[in-house]
């Protein structure tokens, strides 16, 4: 018997249909987290171009300017939004607010850490990375 | 005098069995059990049990989720066996492992160790120059508002789901898991202790508290209204200085 076998792993970690729109978040978090961290090492590298002088600037310049680098850059946007108004969220909670009073449990135990105010702020990060998503979209396809 | 009606079906239970000591593969046994709207999944593995396959490894106890002993992953969740009424459960077919994040010991029972081990860490008893009641001396007294700062918290049963739905405990093995870091809030919350500094020492490292995201997955599988990540999200307040 070994004290790591039966362990879950990342599969297990990322599934996000088991338990709600919480753990939906917190999958969504990490994704976005990763996401954002690969877009800003390629940012740097984009930026670095400049030291090639106005030529290599442009050239770099000129790959954002595609149909895909829109696309990348309109899902750079819902990630940065949602990534923004989720970690807000979580900041506010992990300080031990908007996590609900404690008191006596009663049946059926609904949990109170899960309340109403974490929901609209999770369906809010979602929804306002959307919106902000398809504003990203018109104004750079509407550039093409 | 007519008929009480009953609600009797039939119901396919596959129980997942492996023997690891053994080194046997992992194979499902599936039975038909005669299920009514009341029977618990526990009923219906007792009664594989019995008129099946007598080898059929399950912990049970109470049978009245105070034990905390049969906690296992009934249709990909983490629940109580006794506790969950197939009736209550979507499809006809009930599928039960053992519990996940806890290793296996046969079929349906799982190993305690990390679980015990965790929760004897944090010190889970009240530190106090007067916890000892001698005679002639009154007792320890608290309000009720004292008393609801905790109280919820004092109700976990040690069943270990919220430590099988835990995101992290998925991934981390040193993880201290929601069970522990929640009862180490229900320990700072009690007036009657003075321990706080000894215990938010223990779980403030690199696999401790700051290790929970606040998936809030425990809080959905506690069986006991616990809420573990209400209790752990209180206690990373207290030790930021919001609270
Ligand atoms: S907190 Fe709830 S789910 Fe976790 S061990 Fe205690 S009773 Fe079980």
């Amino acid at each position: 018997m070994t004290g790591d076998s039966n362990r879950e792993g990342i599969r297990g970690m990322a599934n996000p249909r088991r338990y709600g729109i919480e753990r939906f978040a917190y999958i969504l978090m990490r994704i976005t987290g990763l996401g954002l961290l690969a877009y800003f090492v390629a940012h740097i590298y984009e930026t670095s171009a400049i030291l090639r002088g106005r030529a290599g600037w442009d050239e770099v310049l000129a790959m954002t300017q595609t149909v895909e680098g829109h696309i990348v850059l309109t899902l750079v946007i819902g990630m940065c939004v949602f990534h923004t108004v989720n970690g807000i969220r979580l900041m506010i909670v992990q300080g031990g607010i908007m996590t609900g009073k404690p008191g006596r449990a009663d049946y059926p135990y609904t949990p109170r850490s899960q309340n109403a105010r974490n929901k609209i702020a999770i369906y809010s990060a979602i929804v306002l990375a959307a919106v902000a998503m398809m504003y990203g979209l018109t104004v750079m396809f509407g550039e093409l | 005098m007519a008929g009480v009606p009953s609600s009797k079906t039939t119901t396919r239970l596959k129980i997942k069995r492996s023997n690891p000591a053994a080194g046997g593969a992992e194979s499902y046994s599936e039975f038909d059990v005669d299920t009514e709207a009341w029977t618990t999944v526990l009923d219906a593995i007792l009664a594989a049990k019995n008129y099946g396959d007598h080898s059929v490894g399950v912990r049970y106890s109470c049978r009245q989720a105070t034990c905390g002993s049969c906690g296992m992953m009934i249709n990909g969740k983490p629940r109580l066996a006794c506790f969950t009424k197939i009736s209550e459960l979507d499809g006809g077919t009930v599928t039960v492992e053992p519990m996940k994040n806890f290793p296996i010991v046969r079929d349906l029972v799982v190993g305690f160790d990390r679980l015990f081990r965790s929760h004897h860490r944090i010190k889970p008893y009240i530190i106090s120059d007067e916890a000892d009641i001698e005679e002639g001396v009154r007792e320890n007294r608290q309000t009720p508002e004292e008393l609801e700062k905790y109280i919820q918290f004092a109700g976990c049963i040690k069943c270990g789901l919220c430590n099988s739905a835990c995101p992290t405990m998925a991934t981390d093995s040193q993880f201290a898991g929601p069970q522990s870091l929640a009862q180490v809030y229900r320990y700072v919350a009690d007036t009657r202790d003075k321990g706080k500094d000894e215990r938010l020492k223990i779980i403030d490292d690199s696999h401790g508290i700051w290790r929970c995201h606040y998936a809030g997955s425990c809080s959905k599988v506690c069986p006991k209204g616990v809420d573990p990540a209400m209790g752990i999200q209180l206690l990373k307040g207290h030790m930021l200085g919001f609270r």
